[in-house]
Parts: structure tokens; C-alpha cells; sequence
């Protein structure tokens, strides 16, 4: 079994993300999640170059590899050509595949990202649709939105789209031949089994917190402890 | 003819485009939030600047949201990404141009990844002729959708009934641009003017008359961040960057904003009614927002196109103010009406954002 830094370094967006760190700090100066957050791409790029496997192990249990916004505005200026946020991705990958994430509230959050995100490329073949954008959910969308959900079909049809109807144009229906390809692809690539296991380790979580998978989804995807500003 | 000084250096900032012939990529994001906005793009390459334009109804999402959530890994991204260049090269085309700034990000994170990986091509072409029995060619070409509305801009120009321009006072109309974060950081030399010197959405305000405002947080993130905004207690992250661009612009007095990246446009209008609600603030004239638009949307706007057939009215900032200003006529009754011309009722006031009744 390979250490958590060789499979870190076998990682292609570790590999394209990070050369060496001079610690400048100018990743934190331009990055809008050290604005709010209590978040520091610096220090994060230091503690993976100081390539010590118990440090590793801990940023991948801790809050600190969640709230990167994966602008990649650091990118643009990091004068060592390093971009923090593709070493956040690397990190957040073998932070699931350990099955580390479950312990940060933060981590948490990708059961529910996994839930919705999963089931709207899987099931519709979309990212996202209109019907998925519940106003109760999207309270910031504003009443416009609710107008918009409540006329859904008539609008739609009104801006020229072809609502989950067969044959091009927006938002169609994707034609079951090509959502089939889609879940192959999802299979071959082991994508299904990637996300498979972001669900088997947070039902795990629920059961050891005693709540159900549902009511585990909703706490994880409203709760917020008020300790990670800065 | 050899160019010197900031000519040659612009010359860093351009990039190729093709003329004509595009396999059209659409947009999660865009459909659902602005599918005028696709409807307007498609109606104006084809019928006003007479491109050949194709896409097929097998395209997908890229999976760009589950990538950059983390969910859906690398590969598996890739090779739907590599369907998608199948399916244009199925339909004989070698440009290809999505919709989406994720999507464009995506495609040109990938094509660089696999120059770099050669192997990593391979393999992901296995994982496809595996999962679809599909083949593809690179495309020859890639172009976010706003860079061929930019090639064409002064041709555009010149058939446009509209300017950027106060009918009242001749003033040019200030506009604010967001390019969005995937469009240029990443790749710099990939999009026009790099990161640094966002040109193209000033480029477009400029060729048709608006003054194009440049203020300090002009680059910043919208706050979109993915998990950032799509977990529901994450979002006080997002709404915070957008509310630090609104102060940072609201001195320059900008008269419209419009934005690369459908999820950019979206947050830019949602956030200001948020906003307004939370803290009483407005960031417009008058009590109103700051109108929001998509590039498509400028862009069928200057041409003439009627605001309620392209979605205007699915904005929650009010646009008639902008629309009063420079000149463009509207039946006021028909905003809320389906294609049968029945009433769809009208949407509730905000409570402190002015919008028109
Ligand atoms: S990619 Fe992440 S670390 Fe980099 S600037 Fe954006 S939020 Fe900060
Ligand atoms: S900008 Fe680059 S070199 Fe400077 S601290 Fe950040 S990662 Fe290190
Ligand atoms: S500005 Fe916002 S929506 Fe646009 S690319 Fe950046 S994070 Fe994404």
C-alpha cells in the first residue's frame, strides 16, 4: 500500500498544480475563499510540501481543504507557477477515497453535493434543470424565480425552448441511447464507483451520529457552526 | 508588417477564432437560467451573420459542476468531455464552441492536460471506444461562444438600430464586464486579453458605443465557488464576494453589467435582490439595481430584438430603466405573457429593490 504522499504525487492535478512553494503569500492576497474564510492557501501548500504523512492525514480529516471555491484565481499569480486550488482537488480526492471527509462539517458537505449533483447528471443528463431549482430551497433566487417555477412550462416555451420534449434545442429531453452512454462512461471510468463510496462512508456517518441518511442529508446541507470565518 | 510596442504586445492577448462552420455546445446553466439567451445566440450566427452553426440533441453536460464539486472524478469528466468531441466530429465539424464558461475552462483544461499526457489521451480514448464505441478528433479550434460574438463585433455594429448611447443626452452608456474566472486564469492566452486585460466584453461595449468601466474588484470572483454556493450553508461565501464588486463599481455609476458565464449572470442579478432584502441596499439608480444581461443578450438588444422574446423578463433586476435609456421600444402589457398572449400573473414585489410594476 502506497503512502498517502506517493498516491498525493500520482495525482494529475497535484502533479500540474504543484512545483515548489517560497511561501510568498500571494495565493492568499488574490483568493476570494481567504477573504471569508479562515483559509490560507499558503499555508496549505507549505503543509503538503513539507511532505510529512501525519500532516497529510490530518489536512484530509480537516475543514481547512473545503472552502477553496476552485476559482483558480491563484493560478494567475503564484510566481512559482503553483495553483493551490488543483492541490485542494488532489487533496479532496484522497480525502474521500479515505473516507476522511466525514469528518469535518464542511467534508461533510459532499453527501449532499454527491445526492444532488449525482442524481441530476445521472438521472436527466444535466447539471442542473429549472424544476430542480426549488424557490423553498433557493430563497435568494427571489420572487421572479418563483414566477418563473410556477409558469415553468408556458415561459419555457415562450423563450423557444423544447422543455423535456424529444429533438434538439433547449433543454430536451436527452434521448435514452445517450444517458446510457453516460452511465457506461460513468462505469468504465470508475466514476460510480468513486461516488458510491462518498455515499457508503456517509451512511456510515449518519448511522454512527444515530440519524437516517435523509436527515443526515438536510443537516449537512444547512448546517453551519459559525467557526470558519475569519 | 512587423508590430512594435503595444501592438505587439496586444498581439499576446488575441486569439485564434474560426470564421465559420461551429458545433454549438450548450449550457446547463444557461438553459436554465437564460434559455432566451441560447435562442437569441443560434438566431443571430445564423440568420443575421449567417454562419453555419450545427449541434446535435445527443450532447450532454459536461459534468463540469460535479467535477469541480469534487464528486465526479477526473476521468470520468474527460471522457464525457470526449464524447462531446466525438459528437462533433461525427458531424464533420472541427470547431468547436460551448456555451458555457465552465465547459470552455474544462475542455481547455483537458486539451492541455492530454498535450502534456499523451498517455492520458489514450487512455481516456479507450475508456470511450469501451463505454460508446465512439472515435473523435481534437478539435482543430475551440472558442467560448462570446469570442465569436467578439470576432464579429463590428459587423454586428453596423447592422444594429441601437447603440450604447443615453438617446436623451448622447451620453456612452457605462457598462461593467465579469468575464468569469474559468474564461481567462486558468489559461490565459486562451481567452482574449488574458486575465489581466479583460477584452472580450469591453471590446463588444466599445464597438457599439458604451464606455467600458474599469474598477478595482473588476477581476474578483463573482463568489459562484461551486460547493460554495450550491450547499445551502456555504452561501453567505457567495453572496459576500458579489456584495464586495457591487461596492467596489457602485461609485462608478455603471448603467449595466453583462457577464461571460451564465452562473456569473445569474449570481450578479440574483445577489442584488438578496442583498437588498437582507441589508436595504440597492446598488442602481434610483432605488433599482444595477441591470445584469448575458452577452447574448447585449448582443440581441443593440439588434433590435424584442427584450420579452429573449427573457428579459426573467430577470429580477428591472431592465426597463436601461431599455428606456437607450431607446428601444417595448410593449410593457406583453412582459407577462405566454405565446398564446394569456396572462402568467406577475411575480411579487422585493421589498426594497424598485422594479417595474
Ligand atoms: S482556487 Fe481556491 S485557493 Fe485558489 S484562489 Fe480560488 S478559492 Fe483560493
Ligand atoms: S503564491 Fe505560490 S509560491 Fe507564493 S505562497 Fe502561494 S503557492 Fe507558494
Ligand atoms: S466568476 Fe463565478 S460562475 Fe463565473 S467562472 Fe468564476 S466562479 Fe464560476
Amino acid at each position: 500500500m502506497s503512502t498517502l504522499l506517493e498516491r498525493l504525487k500520482k495525482n494529475i492535478h497535484f502533479e500540474e498544480g504543484m512545483n515548489s512553494c517560497m511561501n510568498c503569500g500571494v495565493c492568499t492576497a488574490i483568493c476570494p475563499a481567504a477573504e471569508f474564510y479562515d483559509y490560507d492557501p499558503r499555508r496549505l501548500v507549505d503543509a503538503v510540501q513539507r511532505e510529512n504523512e501525519e500532516s497529510i492525514r490530518e489536512l484530509l480529516r480537516s475543514e481547512q481543504i473545503w472552502y477553496c471555491g476552485e476559482c483558480m484565481s491563484c493560478k494567475t499569480r503564484c510566481p512559482r507557477g503553483n495553483t493551490p486550488g488543483l492541490v485542494v482537488m488532489a487533496l479532496r480526492q484522497l480525502s474521500q477515497e479515505e473516507g476522511c471527509f466525514t469528518e469535518s462539517e464542511k467534508g461533510r458537505q459532499q453527501y449532499a453535493l454527491k445526492r444532488v449533483i449525482a442524481h441530476n447528471i445521472l438521472e436527466r443528463g444535466y447539471c442542473i434543470t429549472p424544476d430542480l431549482v426549488k424557490p423553498e430551497m433557493h430563497p435568494e433566487q427571489g420572487p421572479v424565480w418563483e414566477w418563473v417555477y410556477a409558469h415553468m412550462d408556458e415561459l419555457y416555451e415562450r423563450m423557444h425552448a423544447n422543455l423535456k420534449q424529444a429533438g434538439p434545442g433547449v433543454l430536451r429531453q436527452i434521448d435514452d441511447d445517450s444517458m446510457q452512454e453516460l452511465h457506461r462512461i460513468f462505469e468504465v471510468t470508475g466514476g460510480m464507483e468513486y461516488m458510491e463510496r462518498i455515499e457508503q462512508c456517509s451512511v456510515k456517518k449518519a448511522e454512527e451520529l444515530g440519524t437516517t441518511p435523509e436527515e443526515y442529508f438536510i443537516s449537512v446541507y444547512t448546517e453551519n457552526n459559525g467557526r470558519h470565518g475569519n | 508588417m512587423e508590430l512594435t510596442g503595444k501592438e505587439r504586445i496586444w498581439q499576446e492577448y488575441q486569439k485564434e477564432i474560426a470564421g465559420d462552420n461551429y458545433f454549438y455546445a450548450r449550457s446547463c446553466i444557461r438553459q436554465t437560467f437564460f434559455p432566451g439567451s441560447e435562442w437569441a445566440y443560434l438566431d443571430i450566427l445564423r440568420n443575421k451573420l449567417d454562419k453555419r452553426v450545427t449541434e446535435d440533441p445527443k450532447h450532454t453536460t459536461c459534468t463540469g459542476i460535479g467535477y469541480h464539486t469534487d464528486v465526479v472524478p477526473a476521468e470520468t469528466t474527460m471522457t464525457v468531455v470526449a464524447r462531446h468531441f466525438a459528437l462533433m466530429t461525427e458531424a464533420g465539424c472541427e470547431n468547436i464552441t460551448p456555451s458555457c464558461i465552465t465547459s470552455f475552462g474544462l475542455y481547455t483544461e483537458i486539451l492541455d492536460t492530454w498535450e502534456h499526457h499523451p498517455e492520458i489521451e489514450e487512455k481516456i480514448r479507450e475508456f470511450l471506444w469501451k463505454a460508446t464505441k465512439r472515435e473523435f478528433k481534437k478539435p482543430a479550434n475551440l472558442a467560448h461562444t462570446s469570442d465569436i460574438i467578439y470576432k464579429f463585433r463590428n459587423e454586428i455594429a453596423a447592422l444594429a438600430p441601437h447603440r450604447l448611447r443615453d438617446v436623451h443626452t448622447g451620453r456612452p452608456l457605462r457598462g461593467v464586464d465579469h468575464i468569469g474566472c474559468h474564461y481567462a486564469k486558468m489559461f490565459p492566452a486562451k481567452g482574449i486579453g488574458g486575465a489581466e486585460f479583460p477584452a472580450v466584453l469591453s471590446g463588444l461595449i466599445q464597438a457599439w458605443g458604451g464606455e467600458s468601466v474599469d474598477y478595482p474588484e473588476r477581476r474578483h470572483c463573482c463568489g459562484f465557488g461551486f460547493r460554495n454556493y450550491l450547499v445551502m450553508a456555504n452561501r453567505g461565501f457567495s453572496v459576500a464576494n458579489s456584495k464586495k464588486k457591487f461596492e467596489s463599481m457602485q461609485a462608478y455609476e455603471p448603467d449595466f453589467i453583462v457577464a461571460n458565464c451564465p452562473g456569473c449572470a445569474m449570481f450578479l442579478d440574483k445577489w442584488q435582490y438578496t442583498l437588498s432584502e437582507m441589508e436595504g441596499v440597492t446598488y442602481g439608480q434610483h432605488g433599482f439595481g444595477i441591470p445584469v444581461f448575458t452577452y447574448e443578450e447585449l448582443t440581441a438588444l443593440v439588434l433590435g430584438y424584442d427584450p420579452w422574446e429573449i427573457g428579459l423578463q426573467m430577470h429580477q433586476v428591472a431592465v426597463e430603466p436601461f431599455l428606456d435609456k437607450i431607446g428601444i421600444a417595448y410593449d410593457p402589457e406583453a412582459k407577462y405573457l405566454n405565446s398564446r398572449g394569456e396572462s402568467m400573473g406577475r411575480p411579487a414585489c422585493p421589498t426594497y429593490m424598485k422594479v417595474i410594476k
